[in-house]
Protein backbone atom coordinates (compact mmCIF):
# COMPACT_ATOMS: atom_id res chain seq x y z
CA UNK A 1 0.00 0.00 0.00
CA UNK A 2 2.67 2.79 1.27
CA UNK A 3 5.17 1.20 -0.76
CA UNK A 4 3.19 2.11 -4.32
CA UNK A 5 2.18 4.93 -3.44
CA UNK A 6 5.60 6.20 -2.64
CA UNK A 7 6.62 4.40 -6.14
CA UNK A 8 3.58 6.65 -8.14
CA UNK A 9 5.31 9.69 -6.40
CA UNK A 10 8.28 8.58 -7.84
CA UNK A 11 7.13 8.32 -10.97
CA UNK A 12 4.88 11.41 -11.18
CA UNK A 13 8.35 13.46 -10.23
CA UNK A 14 9.47 11.90 -12.79
CA UNK A 15 7.07 12.74 -15.71
CA UNK A 16 7.40 16.21 -14.31
CA UNK A 17 10.29 17.04 -14.86
CA UNK A 18 10.72 15.26 -17.98
CA UNK A 19 7.74 17.09 -19.11
CA UNK A 20 8.93 20.66 -17.81
CA UNK A 21 12.26 20.28 -19.67
CA UNK A 22 10.63 18.91 -23.05
CA UNK A 23 8.36 22.14 -23.17
CA UNK A 24 11.52 24.02 -22.44
CA UNK A 25 13.26 22.45 -25.25
CA UNK A 26 10.67 22.85 -27.62
CA UNK A 27 9.85 26.12 -26.57
CA UNK A 28 14.13 26.95 -27.61
CA UNK A 29 14.58 28.38 -23.96
CA UNK A 30 16.97 25.66 -23.28
CA UNK A 31 19.38 25.68 -26.52
CA UNK A 32 21.28 23.16 -28.25
CA UNK A 33 24.14 23.99 -25.75
CA UNK A 34 21.97 23.60 -22.52
CA UNK A 35 20.52 20.33 -24.09
CA UNK A 36 24.13 18.40 -24.66
CA UNK A 37 24.53 19.26 -21.34
CA UNK A 38 21.79 17.51 -19.86
CA UNK A 39 22.46 14.70 -22.12
CA UNK A 40 25.81 14.65 -20.90
CA UNK A 41 24.80 14.81 -17.27
CA UNK A 42 22.42 11.77 -18.12
CA UNK A 43 25.03 9.88 -19.33
CA UNK A 44 27.07 10.71 -16.39
CA UNK A 45 24.32 10.29 -13.52
CA UNK A 46 23.95 6.34 -15.43
CA UNK A 47 27.24 5.56 -15.10
CA UNK A 48 27.27 6.82 -11.28
CA UNK A 49 24.77 4.50 -10.75
CA UNK A 50 25.70 2.15 -12.52
CA UNK A 51 29.24 2.16 -10.91
CA UNK A 52 27.69 2.90 -7.16
CA UNK A 53 26.10 -0.52 -7.56
CA UNK A 54 29.41 -2.70 -8.12
CA UNK A 55 31.29 -0.09 -5.52
CA UNK A 56 29.15 1.38 -3.29
CA UNK A 57 26.76 -1.61 -2.83
CA UNK A 58 29.00 -5.17 -3.19
CA UNK A 59 31.66 -3.62 -2.06
CA UNK A 60 34.14 -4.67 -5.09
CA UNK A 61 36.57 -1.76 -6.19
CA UNK A 62 36.53 -1.66 -9.80
CA UNK A 63 38.23 1.22 -11.88
CA UNK A 64 37.37 -0.30 -15.16
CA UNK A 65 34.11 1.05 -15.91
CA UNK A 66 34.98 2.97 -19.01
CA UNK A 67 35.68 -0.21 -20.53
CA UNK A 68 32.07 -1.16 -20.41
CA UNK A 69 31.14 1.89 -21.28
CA UNK A 70 33.18 1.51 -24.21
CA UNK A 71 31.76 -1.83 -25.09
CA UNK A 72 27.91 -0.46 -25.41
CA UNK A 73 29.15 2.46 -27.00
CA UNK A 74 30.84 0.86 -30.19
CA UNK A 75 28.59 -2.19 -30.06
CA UNK A 76 24.97 0.36 -30.77
CA UNK A 77 27.02 2.21 -32.83
CA UNK A 78 27.81 -1.00 -35.31
CA UNK A 79 24.17 -1.20 -35.08
CA UNK A 80 23.15 1.52 -36.09
CA UNK A 81 25.84 3.11 -38.76
CA UNK A 82 27.18 0.02 -39.90
CA UNK A 83 23.60 -2.29 -39.70
CA UNK A 84 21.76 0.15 -40.01
CA UNK A 85 19.50 -1.30 -37.45
CA UNK A 86 16.85 0.89 -35.05
CA UNK A 87 18.14 2.84 -32.58
CA UNK A 88 16.24 1.29 -29.51
CA UNK A 89 17.53 -1.81 -30.31
CA UNK A 90 20.88 -0.75 -30.95
CA UNK A 91 21.03 0.51 -26.82
CA UNK A 92 19.85 -2.91 -25.59
CA UNK A 93 21.99 -5.19 -26.93
CA UNK A 94 25.28 -2.38 -26.90
CA UNK A 95 24.19 -2.52 -23.02
CA UNK A 96 23.62 -6.53 -23.42
CA UNK A 97 27.19 -6.78 -24.78
CA UNK A 98 28.47 -4.73 -21.93
CA UNK A 99 26.85 -7.25 -19.51
CA UNK A 100 28.55 -10.18 -21.05
CA UNK A 101 31.79 -8.40 -21.07
CA UNK A 102 30.97 -7.63 -17.64
CA UNK A 103 30.85 -11.26 -16.97
CA UNK A 104 33.32 -12.25 -18.89
CA UNK A 105 35.87 -10.33 -16.91
CA UNK A 106 33.76 -10.41 -13.29
CA UNK A 107 34.38 -14.25 -13.05
CA UNK A 108 38.07 -14.17 -13.41
CA UNK A 109 38.56 -10.98 -11.51
CA UNK A 110 35.71 -10.89 -8.97
CA UNK A 111 37.96 -13.56 -6.76
CA UNK A 112 40.63 -11.43 -6.14
CA UNK A 113 39.99 -8.12 -3.57
CA UNK A 114 41.02 -4.95 -3.01
CA UNK A 115 43.74 -3.20 -4.95
CA UNK A 116 44.40 -6.04 -6.71
CA UNK A 117 40.74 -6.44 -8.08
CA UNK A 118 41.20 -2.67 -8.80
CA UNK A 119 44.27 -3.54 -11.10
CA UNK A 120 42.79 -5.94 -13.26
CA UNK A 121 39.77 -4.59 -14.06
CA UNK A 122 41.72 -1.16 -14.87
CA UNK A 123 44.02 -3.84 -17.22
CA UNK A 124 40.60 -5.20 -18.38
CA UNK A 125 39.32 -1.65 -19.57
CA UNK A 126 42.47 -0.99 -20.96
CA UNK A 127 42.59 -4.21 -23.20
CA UNK A 128 38.42 -3.66 -24.11
CA UNK A 129 40.11 -0.04 -25.49
CA UNK A 130 43.11 -1.25 -27.18
CA UNK A 131 40.84 -4.19 -28.77
CA UNK A 132 38.90 -0.83 -30.34
CA UNK A 133 41.76 0.84 -31.34
CA UNK A 134 43.57 -1.73 -33.66
CA UNK A 135 39.88 -2.72 -34.79
CA UNK A 136 39.83 -1.30 -38.57
CA UNK A 137 36.61 -2.24 -38.98
CA UNK A 138 35.63 0.65 -36.24
CA UNK A 139 38.08 3.07 -37.47
CA UNK A 140 40.76 2.30 -35.43
CA UNK A 141 42.67 5.35 -33.57
CA UNK A 142 40.82 8.04 -36.31
CA UNK A 143 37.26 6.83 -34.10
CA UNK A 144 34.23 5.94 -35.78
CA UNK A 145 31.47 8.03 -37.48
CA UNK A 146 28.18 7.67 -35.86
CA UNK A 147 24.72 9.02 -36.77
CA UNK A 148 23.37 11.70 -34.19
CA UNK A 149 20.37 9.88 -32.61
CA UNK A 150 20.45 10.70 -28.70
CA UNK A 151 18.33 12.86 -27.63
CA UNK A 152 16.70 14.21 -24.10
CA UNK A 153 13.95 11.57 -24.44
CA UNK A 154 16.23 8.54 -24.54
CA UNK A 155 18.70 9.93 -22.28
CA UNK A 156 15.76 10.77 -19.42
CA UNK A 157 14.50 7.22 -19.81
CA UNK A 158 17.59 5.90 -19.84
CA UNK A 159 18.34 7.58 -16.69
CA UNK A 160 14.78 6.36 -14.58
CA UNK A 161 15.16 3.08 -16.14
CA UNK A 162 19.22 2.92 -13.96
CA UNK A 163 17.92 4.01 -10.99
CA UNK A 164 14.38 2.06 -11.08
CA UNK A 165 16.29 -0.75 -11.40
CA UNK A 166 19.11 -0.58 -9.27
CA UNK A 167 17.30 0.99 -6.38
CA UNK A 168 14.73 -1.85 -6.57
CA UNK A 169 18.00 -4.56 -6.61
CA UNK A 170 19.18 -3.17 -3.71
CA UNK A 171 15.97 -3.00 -1.62
CA UNK A 172 15.33 -6.53 -2.67
CA UNK A 173 16.88 -9.56 -0.84
CA UNK A 174 19.70 -9.98 -3.29
CA UNK A 175 20.54 -6.32 -2.61
CA UNK A 176 20.84 -7.31 0.81
CA UNK A 177 23.08 -9.92 0.26
CA UNK A 178 25.76 -7.71 -1.51
CA UNK A 179 25.17 -4.87 1.07
CA UNK A 180 26.40 -8.06 3.91
CA UNK A 181 29.61 -8.97 1.16
CA UNK A 182 30.86 -5.56 1.36
CA UNK A 183 29.99 -4.72 5.42
CA UNK A 184 32.04 -7.84 6.09
CA UNK A 185 32.68 -10.50 3.37
CA UNK A 186 33.33 -13.70 5.38
CA UNK A 187 30.71 -13.34 7.78
CA UNK A 188 28.36 -12.84 4.27
CA UNK A 189 29.97 -16.39 3.07
CA UNK A 190 29.38 -17.81 7.14
CA UNK A 191 26.00 -17.23 6.46
CA UNK A 192 25.74 -19.01 3.51
CA UNK A 193 25.43 -16.34 1.05
CA UNK A 194 27.12 -17.39 -2.36
CA UNK A 195 29.38 -14.13 -2.25
CA UNK A 196 31.12 -15.36 -5.75
CA UNK A 197 27.97 -15.34 -7.36
CA UNK A 198 26.44 -12.21 -5.97
CA UNK A 199 29.69 -9.96 -7.12
CA UNK A 200 29.82 -11.62 -10.11
CA UNK A 201 25.82 -10.70 -10.64
CA UNK A 202 26.01 -7.06 -9.16
CA UNK A 203 29.07 -6.40 -11.87
CA UNK A 204 26.94 -7.59 -14.79
CA UNK A 205 24.10 -5.58 -13.64
CA UNK A 206 26.31 -2.45 -13.49
CA UNK A 207 28.15 -2.99 -16.43
CA UNK A 208 24.75 -3.56 -18.80
CA UNK A 209 24.05 -0.29 -17.22
CA UNK A 210 27.23 1.53 -18.55
CA UNK A 211 26.81 -0.21 -21.71
CA UNK A 212 23.34 1.94 -21.88
CA UNK A 213 25.06 4.93 -20.99
CA UNK A 214 27.69 4.25 -23.90
CA UNK A 215 25.27 3.39 -26.64
CA UNK A 216 23.26 6.98 -25.71
CA UNK A 217 27.11 8.71 -25.58
CA UNK A 218 28.19 7.19 -28.93
CA UNK A 219 25.01 8.86 -30.37
CA UNK A 220 25.29 12.16 -29.31
CA UNK A 221 28.58 13.63 -30.66
CA UNK A 222 28.85 12.24 -34.35
CA UNK A 223 32.37 10.56 -33.51
CA UNK A 224 33.52 7.76 -30.76
CA UNK A 225 37.22 7.50 -30.58
CA UNK A 226 39.45 4.54 -28.47
CA UNK A 227 41.08 7.63 -26.55
CA UNK A 228 37.61 8.99 -25.28
CA UNK A 229 37.47 5.51 -22.89
CA UNK A 230 40.61 5.72 -21.55
CA UNK A 231 41.58 5.24 -17.67
CA UNK A 232 40.75 8.78 -17.11
CA UNK A 233 37.14 8.17 -17.55
CA UNK A 234 36.95 5.57 -15.20
CA UNK A 235 38.18 8.00 -12.87
CA UNK A 236 35.77 10.08 -13.36
CA UNK A 237 33.34 7.80 -13.14
CA UNK A 238 35.04 6.74 -9.59
CA UNK A 239 34.90 9.89 -8.51
CA UNK A 240 30.93 10.72 -8.97
CA UNK A 241 30.31 7.18 -6.61
CA UNK A 242 32.94 8.28 -3.99
CA UNK A 243 32.00 12.23 -3.94
CA UNK A 244 28.94 11.18 -3.64
CA UNK A 245 29.12 8.45 -0.99
CA UNK A 246 29.81 5.16 -1.24
CA UNK A 247 26.45 3.29 -0.85
CA UNK A 248 24.53 6.20 -1.45
CA UNK A 249 22.79 6.09 -4.64
CA UNK A 250 21.03 9.23 -4.67
CA UNK A 251 24.73 10.72 -3.54
CA UNK A 252 26.07 9.74 -6.42
CA UNK A 253 23.13 11.54 -8.79
CA UNK A 254 23.56 14.65 -6.90
CA UNK A 255 27.92 14.01 -7.03
CA UNK A 256 27.16 13.06 -11.43
CA UNK A 257 24.83 16.44 -11.64
CA UNK A 258 26.88 18.37 -9.83
CA UNK A 259 30.53 17.52 -11.35
CA UNK A 260 29.13 17.43 -14.42
CA UNK A 261 27.82 21.45 -14.07
CA UNK A 262 31.22 22.10 -12.94
CA UNK A 263 33.33 20.64 -15.20
CA UNK A 264 30.79 22.58 -18.19
CA UNK A 265 31.38 26.04 -16.80
CA UNK A 266 35.06 25.13 -16.34
CA UNK A 267 35.25 24.66 -19.75
CA UNK A 268 35.89 28.43 -20.33
CA UNK A 269 38.80 28.38 -18.68
CA UNK A 270 40.85 25.21 -20.19
CA UNK A 271 43.98 26.41 -18.45
CA UNK A 272 42.69 26.16 -15.16
CA UNK A 273 40.30 23.74 -15.19
CA UNK A 274 41.75 20.33 -13.90
CA UNK A 275 43.12 22.60 -11.09
CA UNK A 276 39.82 23.60 -10.17
CA UNK A 277 37.78 20.88 -10.56
CA UNK A 278 40.38 18.83 -8.16
CA UNK A 279 40.14 21.52 -5.24
CA UNK A 280 36.68 20.94 -5.42
CA UNK A 281 37.41 17.77 -4.93
CA UNK A 282 40.22 18.35 -2.39
CA UNK A 283 37.94 20.52 -0.33
CA UNK A 284 34.79 17.95 -0.24
CA UNK A 285 37.20 15.18 0.66
CA UNK A 286 38.42 17.48 3.65
CA UNK A 287 34.74 18.47 5.34
CA UNK A 288 32.77 15.44 3.87
CA UNK A 289 35.18 12.53 3.96
CA UNK A 290 32.91 9.90 4.14
CA UNK A 291 31.04 11.62 0.56
CA UNK A 292 28.23 14.27 0.48
CA UNK A 293 26.16 11.98 1.21
CA UNK A 294 27.64 8.79 3.77
CA UNK A 295 25.83 5.96 3.20
CA UNK A 296 22.46 7.70 3.55
CA UNK A 297 19.94 8.61 1.10
CA UNK A 298 18.09 12.02 0.11
CA UNK A 299 14.41 10.15 1.45
CA UNK A 300 16.07 9.22 5.09
CA UNK A 301 16.25 13.09 5.62
CA UNK A 302 12.99 13.42 5.55
CA UNK A 303 11.90 10.51 7.35
CA UNK A 304 14.81 10.83 10.47
CA UNK A 305 13.71 9.89 14.20
CA UNK A 306 10.95 7.46 12.34
CA UNK A 307 13.69 4.74 11.97
CA UNK A 308 17.00 4.42 13.29
CA UNK A 309 20.57 4.55 10.58
CA UNK A 310 19.45 1.37 8.65
CA UNK A 311 20.54 1.06 4.89
CA UNK B 1 27.32 -36.04 14.21
CA UNK B 2 30.57 -34.96 12.81
CA UNK B 3 33.63 -37.08 12.36
CA UNK B 4 36.27 -35.41 11.32
CA UNK B 5 39.78 -38.05 9.99
CA UNK B 6 42.70 -37.03 9.26
CA UNK B 7 42.35 -33.88 7.43
CA UNK B 8 44.91 -31.43 6.29
CA UNK B 9 44.90 -27.74 5.57
CA UNK B 10 46.75 -25.74 3.91
CA UNK B 11 47.33 -22.20 3.73
CA UNK B 12 49.77 -21.81 0.61
CA UNK B 13 52.78 -23.76 0.96
CA UNK B 14 51.90 -23.83 4.81
CA UNK B 15 49.86 -26.63 6.42
CA UNK B 16 47.99 -25.46 9.51
CA UNK B 17 46.50 -28.79 10.25
CA UNK B 18 48.05 -32.09 10.10
CA UNK B 19 46.11 -35.25 9.68
CA UNK B 20 44.06 -33.81 12.74
CA UNK B 21 40.77 -35.87 13.77
CA UNK B 22 37.86 -35.21 16.26
CA UNK B 23 34.32 -36.56 16.73
CA UNK B 24 31.36 -34.46 18.09
CA UNK B 25 28.43 -36.17 19.25
CA UNK B 26 24.96 -34.98 19.10
CA UNK B 27 23.55 -32.71 22.09
CA UNK B 28 27.48 -32.22 23.37
CA UNK B 29 29.57 -29.57 24.08
CA UNK B 30 32.91 -29.68 22.49
CA UNK B 31 35.36 -27.40 22.71
CA UNK B 32 38.85 -27.06 21.36
CA UNK B 33 41.55 -25.63 23.26
CA UNK B 34 45.35 -24.48 22.23
CA UNK B 35 47.60 -21.57 22.01
CA UNK B 36 47.47 -18.76 18.98
CA UNK B 37 48.67 -20.23 16.03
CA UNK B 38 47.49 -23.88 16.83
CA UNK B 39 45.31 -23.97 14.26
CA UNK B 40 41.83 -24.09 16.10
CA UNK B 41 39.97 -21.20 13.78
CA UNK B 42 41.44 -22.97 10.64
CA UNK B 43 39.64 -26.47 11.80
CA UNK B 44 36.26 -24.34 12.07
CA UNK B 45 36.60 -22.23 8.98
CA UNK B 46 37.42 -25.84 6.85
CA UNK B 47 34.36 -27.20 8.73
CA UNK B 48 32.51 -24.08 7.82
CA UNK B 49 33.15 -24.27 4.19
CA UNK B 50 35.10 -21.42 3.95
CA UNK B 51 38.58 -23.19 3.22
CA UNK B 52 38.51 -26.40 1.94
CA UNK B 53 40.77 -29.41 3.03
CA UNK B 54 43.57 -31.23 1.19
CA UNK B 55 43.27 -34.16 2.17
CA UNK B 56 40.31 -35.99 4.92
CA UNK B 57 37.35 -37.17 5.50
CA UNK B 58 34.70 -34.57 7.08
CA UNK B 59 31.57 -36.34 7.67
CA UNK B 60 28.38 -34.80 8.95
CA UNK B 61 25.38 -36.67 9.79
CA UNK B 62 26.59 -39.60 7.26
CA UNK B 63 27.15 -37.02 4.94
CA UNK B 64 30.92 -35.71 3.12
CA UNK B 65 30.70 -32.31 3.73
CA UNK B 66 34.27 -31.85 3.05
CA UNK B 67 34.98 -29.22 0.05
CA UNK B 68 31.53 -28.33 0.15
CA UNK B 69 30.33 -24.79 -0.62
CA UNK B 70 29.30 -22.51 2.16
CA UNK B 71 25.74 -21.97 1.62
CA UNK B 72 25.13 -25.91 1.50
CA UNK B 73 27.00 -26.78 4.84
CA UNK B 74 25.07 -23.93 6.41
CA UNK B 75 22.17 -25.24 4.68
CA UNK B 76 22.56 -28.76 5.98
CA UNK B 77 22.37 -27.21 9.76
CA UNK B 78 25.86 -26.03 10.79
CA UNK B 79 25.85 -21.95 11.23
CA UNK B 80 29.88 -20.54 12.42
CA UNK B 81 29.91 -17.31 14.11
CA UNK B 82 33.00 -16.21 13.41
CA UNK B 83 36.35 -15.22 15.09
CA UNK B 84 35.97 -11.15 15.69
CA UNK B 85 32.18 -11.41 15.78
CA UNK B 86 32.26 -9.86 12.44
CA UNK B 87 28.81 -7.77 12.57
CA UNK B 88 27.23 -6.28 9.39
CA UNK B 89 28.57 -2.95 10.91
CA UNK B 90 26.25 -0.56 8.55
CA UNK B 91 23.04 -2.61 9.32
CA UNK B 92 20.34 -2.55 12.00
CA UNK B 93 20.45 -5.66 14.73
CA UNK B 94 17.16 -6.80 13.48
CA UNK B 95 18.57 -6.84 10.12
CA UNK B 96 21.50 -8.32 11.08
CA UNK B 97 19.41 -11.18 12.31
CA UNK B 98 17.36 -11.00 9.30
CA UNK B 99 20.28 -12.04 7.14
CA UNK B 100 21.37 -14.87 9.42
CA UNK B 101 18.27 -16.56 8.54
CA UNK B 102 19.21 -15.74 4.45
CA UNK B 103 18.67 -19.73 2.91
CA UNK B 104 15.33 -20.06 5.02
CA UNK B 105 11.86 -19.46 3.37
CA UNK B 106 9.49 -20.01 5.89
CA UNK B 107 8.59 -16.71 7.55
CA UNK B 108 6.68 -18.10 10.28
CA UNK B 109 9.65 -20.01 11.87
CA UNK B 110 11.70 -17.09 11.22
CA UNK B 111 9.63 -15.12 12.97
CA UNK B 112 9.78 -17.36 15.82
CA UNK B 113 12.88 -17.53 15.73
CA UNK B 114 13.47 -13.89 15.75
CA UNK B 115 11.62 -13.90 18.56
CA UNK B 116 13.52 -16.35 20.72
CA UNK B 117 17.08 -14.78 19.78
CA UNK B 118 15.47 -11.69 21.33
CA UNK B 119 14.13 -13.66 24.22
CA UNK B 120 17.90 -15.37 24.86
CA UNK B 121 19.20 -11.42 24.53
CA UNK B 122 17.07 -9.24 25.94
CA UNK B 123 19.67 -6.71 25.23
CA UNK B 124 19.00 -6.99 21.20
CA UNK B 125 15.25 -6.49 21.42
CA UNK B 126 16.10 -2.69 23.05
CA UNK B 127 18.06 -2.16 20.21
CA UNK B 128 17.22 -3.95 17.53
CA UNK B 129 16.78 -0.58 15.33
CA UNK B 130 20.14 0.50 16.22
CA UNK B 131 23.46 0.36 14.16
CA UNK B 132 24.94 -2.39 14.93
CA UNK B 133 28.55 -1.26 14.29
CA UNK B 134 27.73 1.14 17.24
CA UNK B 135 26.96 -1.80 19.59
CA UNK B 136 29.80 -2.93 22.60
CA UNK B 137 31.96 -5.76 22.19
CA UNK B 138 29.98 -7.98 24.10
CA UNK B 139 26.14 -6.96 22.86
CA UNK B 140 28.46 -7.72 19.20
CA UNK B 141 29.23 -10.78 20.35
CA UNK B 142 25.43 -11.32 21.37
CA UNK B 143 24.42 -10.47 17.56
CA UNK B 144 27.20 -12.88 15.79
CA UNK B 145 25.68 -15.28 18.41
CA UNK B 146 21.90 -14.62 17.41
CA UNK B 147 22.53 -14.41 14.18
CA UNK B 148 24.00 -17.27 13.42
CA UNK B 149 20.86 -18.98 15.52
CA UNK B 150 18.71 -17.84 12.94
CA UNK B 151 20.02 -20.11 10.74
CA UNK B 152 18.18 -23.10 13.06
CA UNK B 153 21.44 -24.76 13.19
CA UNK B 154 21.84 -28.29 14.52
CA UNK B 155 25.69 -27.46 15.09
CA UNK B 156 26.78 -24.50 16.18
CA UNK B 157 30.40 -23.65 15.81
CA UNK B 158 31.77 -20.93 18.11
CA UNK B 159 35.14 -19.14 17.51
CA UNK B 160 36.35 -18.07 20.86
CA UNK B 161 33.03 -15.70 21.56
CA UNK B 162 35.42 -14.94 24.94
CA UNK B 163 37.46 -12.31 22.79
CA UNK B 164 38.50 -9.37 24.73
CA UNK B 165 34.74 -9.01 26.51
CA UNK B 166 35.13 -8.08 30.48
CA UNK B 167 34.57 -10.98 32.77
CA UNK B 168 31.24 -10.60 33.57
CA UNK B 169 30.14 -10.50 30.23
CA UNK B 170 32.10 -13.88 28.92
CA UNK B 171 30.54 -15.38 32.46
CA UNK B 172 26.88 -14.20 30.44
CA UNK B 173 28.06 -15.80 26.96
CA UNK B 174 28.77 -19.03 28.39
CA UNK B 175 25.58 -19.17 29.89
CA UNK B 176 23.50 -18.36 26.94
CA UNK B 177 25.64 -21.35 25.63
CA UNK B 178 24.98 -23.69 27.53
CA UNK B 179 21.33 -22.72 27.34
CA UNK B 180 21.10 -23.17 23.74
CA UNK B 181 22.91 -26.47 24.08
CA UNK B 182 20.19 -27.38 26.60
CA UNK B 183 17.51 -26.65 24.13
CA UNK B 184 19.07 -29.25 21.54
CA UNK B 185 21.79 -27.19 19.29
CA UNK B 186 25.23 -29.37 19.81
CA UNK B 187 27.98 -27.02 20.42
CA UNK B 188 31.39 -27.42 18.92
CA UNK B 189 33.26 -24.47 20.91
CA UNK B 190 36.82 -23.30 20.11
CA UNK B 191 38.76 -21.10 23.44
CA UNK B 192 41.71 -19.50 25.03
CA UNK B 193 39.93 -18.90 28.04
CA UNK B 194 40.51 -22.89 28.66
CA UNK B 195 38.84 -22.31 32.03
CA UNK B 196 35.85 -21.28 30.94
CA UNK B 197 35.52 -23.61 27.98
CA UNK B 198 36.07 -26.65 30.09
CA UNK B 199 33.51 -25.58 33.08
CA UNK B 200 31.27 -25.92 30.18
CA UNK B 201 31.74 -28.70 27.95
CA UNK B 202 31.17 -32.44 27.95
CA UNK B 203 34.57 -33.34 25.99
CA UNK B 204 37.42 -31.54 24.69
CA UNK B 205 40.29 -31.48 22.42
CA UNK B 206 44.12 -29.83 22.74
CA UNK B 207 45.49 -28.54 19.67
CA UNK B 208 49.34 -28.00 19.24
CA UNK B 209 50.79 -26.69 15.59
CA UNK B 210 47.91 -28.49 13.99
CA UNK B 211 47.52 -31.70 15.92
CA UNK B 212 45.94 -33.15 18.42
CA UNK B 213 47.69 -33.66 21.42
CA UNK B 214 45.23 -34.62 24.41
CA UNK B 215 41.28 -35.43 24.59
CA UNK B 216 39.25 -36.90 26.80
CA UNK B 217 36.56 -35.36 29.11
CA UNK B 218 36.45 -31.63 29.88
CA UNK B 219 36.96 -33.02 33.75
CA UNK B 220 39.91 -34.89 32.89
CA UNK B 221 41.33 -32.02 30.89
CA UNK B 222 40.73 -30.18 34.03
CA UNK B 223 42.52 -32.42 36.27
CA UNK B 224 45.24 -33.15 33.68
CA UNK B 225 48.61 -31.83 34.86
CA UNK B 226 49.22 -30.97 31.80
CA UNK B 227 46.82 -28.52 30.82
CA UNK B 228 46.74 -26.78 33.78
CA UNK B 229 50.77 -26.24 33.52
CA UNK B 230 49.98 -24.74 29.68
CA UNK B 231 46.27 -23.49 29.68
CA UNK B 232 45.31 -23.15 32.80
CA UNK B 233 47.66 -20.62 34.89
CA UNK B 234 50.27 -22.70 36.90
CA UNK B 235 49.38 -25.72 38.86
Amino acid sequence: MKKSKVFWGYAVLALVIYAVVQVLISTNILDIYYQNMLITMCINIMLAVSLHIVIGITGQFSIGHAGFLAVGAYVSAIITTKLMLPFPLAIFLGALAAAVAGLIVGIPTLRLKGDYLAIATLGFAEIIRIIFLNTDYVGGAAGMQVLYLSNWTYAFIGVVLTILVISNFTNSRHGRACISIREDEIAADAMGINTTYYKVVAFAIGSFFAGLAGAIFAHNFYIIQPTTFGFLKSFDILIYVVLGGLGSLSGSVIAAVFLTVVSAYLANFPETRMIIYSLVLIVVMLYRPTGLMGTKEVTDLFKFGKKGGTK
Amino acid sequence: MLKVQNIDVFYGNIQALKGLSLEVNEGEIVTLIGANGAGKSTLLKTLSGLLKPKGGIIEYEGFSIAGKAAQTIVKSGISHVPEGRRVFANMSVEENLELGAYLRNDKAGIKKDLDHVYELFPRLLERRKQQSGTLSGGEQQMLAMGRALMAKPKLLLMDEPSMGLAPLMVKNIFNIIEQVNKEGTTVLLVEQNANMALSVANRAYVLETGRIVLSGTAKELQESEQVKAAYLGGL
